[in-house]
């Protein structure tokens, strides 16, 4: 795929998080986006309505219900085209189905998830981050998941691009999990000429092969895709597939193909985990968090260094694959660590698997609507250093 | 004496993935003639094998794209149009065929049926309909006639079925018909203009399941199933949608209901339906 730079911004601009997605998305290459409508994330959609047509060959298609969004990204992606969607709660519930699918056949695509307070229909218009375990677990089955946080509108930008190019090279669904709040705020978002953006493309099959198999990986972990009309007439199913791609629903077929599709992430892990961290060195607590929350962890961890306490911030960027190694060794060194999120308890038990002990783990709850006040965060930070 | 010639293969073999048989289709199963007709409608079509692609949803029929040696895709239940939507706008050049049973298409698919068809895509509809889920042992389906008892209608269905040609007819397909697995010339035929008209085409191919519906219904063998589409089946090309209810064990209306011209969703898009408009 080469990327066509027609219609793509470059330089500063006053934007929201929810058009910086789009305008990431199109900046990566994305040309196809599927969207229904639901706040807070309607905006990305709007967005790309508006501007795909500059682009000349991208095209948004609103669809009937989300189900069908992702079905449709999945089919586009096997058309060679980079594709997205872009939903809030409810939708990514319906996205479930179909996300499980593109992990199974293993189709590039980025699905955006504007958090908002749940459950069910709760708080439409407000901020949530309570779908960071349905992003981990949310479809049926096995598998392993990318899941990147964006803290500001330029990063919604920047880590739209980087969700195209992980979901490229490791041929898998990635999310892109925001929230209202990041989704609504403006802020100043720079976008690099087209020259300066990294991009990652999918490793293609070479044509003419003469006995081309599909999911082959010869000794690697992602294979290289042909898609329709590259003359392979290939199949592609959701069921338990071999290196043709016909289904053989054994456990011998079953087993190694699961393996592979969990290890392709897992043992890629140090290459995909991303976060942040800042006063860590001399730590003795560490303020973990992520989206807009850790916004206001830092800030908290700013206060707490006012009042002579030796606090770290650790932010994740990544929120699956969890920086395993990182918070482990982080765990070791300190008395405690507090964890940020607006959810009544979500990343924390992740980050309590991971300490596993080696400190206290204490959560700075908050269901949903608003984000922590600081003086929340430093409450909790004062059960463990008072 | 006539000398045989032995052959080992197959004159349609090139377009089945012949690695994959047998497969998986009980005897006397209407899906196997859908599948024929459909290679021999592919064929006579002037559209290159190559440019055709097979997207099913799940089911006995969601099988079709597990035996076709073209670019084929298994997708999920109920969401084969969606995902067949998404390939056809990325290679337009392409005719995609949605090859289905009716559970997939019209319950659980239902919604994506309805807004493909009225949104217009250049996307081609196989629907085998066989009036029950056969993959899962013989369920109540959307098309299962009033009376007709499956494994969750024990004591006879008490829903109204739904009119298939009709609901997609109302929707704005420009291309609906309906055969049975007993009219293979007029099956084949109807299945390459369906997929030769651009636009959303449908096909309603009745077809019959000796194994689960007809048992349960003590309707006889596979032979008396075609006997019964022989007997009970009447041509009407143009009917009033109206009449294409089914009834149990009633009367079958098969034919040629719609072929109209109307631009596709991408010549919308592309402003290409104006220019047609004007020349």
């Amino acid at each position: 795929m080469n990327i066509n730079t027609k219609g793509v911004l470059s330089g500063t601009f006053f934007m929201s998080g929810d058009t910086a997605v789009a305008e990431g998305a199109i900046t990566a290459g994305c040309r196809f986006f599927a969207g229904y409508p639901i706040t807070p994330a309607t905006e990305v959609a709007e967005r790309i309505a508006e501007r795909f047509p500059e682009t000349e060959d991208g095209l948004y298609v609103q669809m009937e219900d989300e189900l069908g969004s992702m079905g449709a990204i999945l089919g586009s992606s096997w058309g060679g085209v980079k594709s997205m969607t872009a939903t809030s709660g409810p939708g990514f519930s319906l996205m479930m189905e179909n996300l499980g699918l593109g992990v199974m056949m293993e189709t590039p695509c980025v699905v955006c998830n504007v958090q908002r307070g749940g459950p069910s229909t709760g708080l439409p218009t407000l901020v949530g981050q309570q779908d960071m375990m349905q992003a981990r677990w949310g479809s049926h089955g096995d598998y392993e998941i990318i899941a990147l946080c964006p803290s500001s509108p330029q990063e919604c930008f920047d880590f739209t691009i980087d969700a195209f190019n992980l979901s490229e090279e490791y041929r898998t669904p990635v999310l892109l999990m925001t929230d209202e709040v990041v989704g609504h705020m403006y802020e100043r978002v720079e976008i690099p000429p087209p020259e300066k953006i990294h991009y990652v493309e999918r490793k293609r099959a070479k044509k003419g092969l003469k006995d081309f198999r599909s999911y082959s990986v010869n000794n690697g972990l992602v294979p290289s895709m042909a898609i329709a009309g590259d003359g392979y007439r290939i199949h592609v199913t959701g069921l338990t597939h071999d290196e043709r791609g016909y289904p053989d629903v054994t456990p011998e077929t079953h087993h190694p193909l699961v393996k592979r599709l969990v290890d392709k992430i897992r043992l890629n892990v140090d290459k995909i985990v991303r976060y942040e961290e800042k006063n860590t060195e001399d730590a003795e607590l560490i303020i973990l968090s992520y989206g807009i929350s850790s916004r206001i962890a830092e800030w908290a961890m700013l206060l707490a260094r006012e009042q002579g306490k030796k606090v770290g911030f650790f932010r994740l960027i990544t929120a699956w694959p969890f920086p395993e190694k990182r918070v482990r060794e982080l765990a070791a060194q300190v008395k405690g660590i507090v964890v940020v999120e607006i959810n009544m308890g979500q990343m924390v038990r992740e980050t309590e698997r991971v300490a596993g002990g080696r400190c206290e783990v204490l959560l700075a709850p908050n269901p949903g609507g608003r984000v922590h006040m600081p003086e929340e965060v430093l409450s909790v930070v004062e059960e463990i250093l008072p | 004496m006539t000398v045989i010639q032995q052959t080992t293969a197959h004159p349609k073999d090139r377009l089945l993935r012949t690695d994959r048989l047998p497969h998986i289709w009980c005897p006397t199963c209407g899906i196997g003639t859908a599948v024929s007709c459909f290679i021999n409608a592919i064929e006579e079509s002037e559209i290159p094998e190559e440019d055709i692609a097979v997207v099913s949803g799940i089911g006995c029929t969601g099988r079709v794209a597990g035996y076709v040696k073209l670019d084929s895709f298994h997708t999920t239940h109920g969401r084969a149009l969606p995902f067949a939507v998404g390939l056809h706008t990325a290679k337009p050049k392409m005719k995609v065929i949605v090859f289905s049973g009716d559970g997939d298409l019209v319950a659980i698919g239902g919604n994506h049926l309805l807004h493909t068809a009225r949104r217009n895509f250049d996307i081609t509809v196989f629907c085998v309909n066989n009036f029950i889920y056969g993959m899962t042992g013989g369920q109540l389906a959307p098309t299962t006639p009033l009376n007709a008892r499956t494994t969750t209608s024990p004591y006879g269905s008490h829903e109204f079925p739904a009119n298939i040609p009709k609901l997609v007819a109302a929707l704005g397909a420009v291309y609906v018909a309906r055969w049975t697995v007993l009219h293979i010339k007029r099956l084949t035929r109807a299945m390459q203009e369906a997929i030769e008209k651009p636009g959303f085409s449908f096909v309603e191919i009745i077809a019959p399941c000796a194994t689960l519906y007809a048992r349960k219904n003590r309707l006889g063998t596979g032979t008396e199933l075609m006997n019964f589409y022989h007997d009970h089946c009447e041509i009407r090309h143009g009917a009033n949608l109206d009449d294409l209810d089914l009834q149990f064990q009633e009367k079958i209306i098969c034919g040629k209901f719609v072929d109209i011209n109307k631009p596709t969703y991408l010549q919308m898009v592309r402003g290409e339906a104006e220019e047609e408009a004007v020349a």
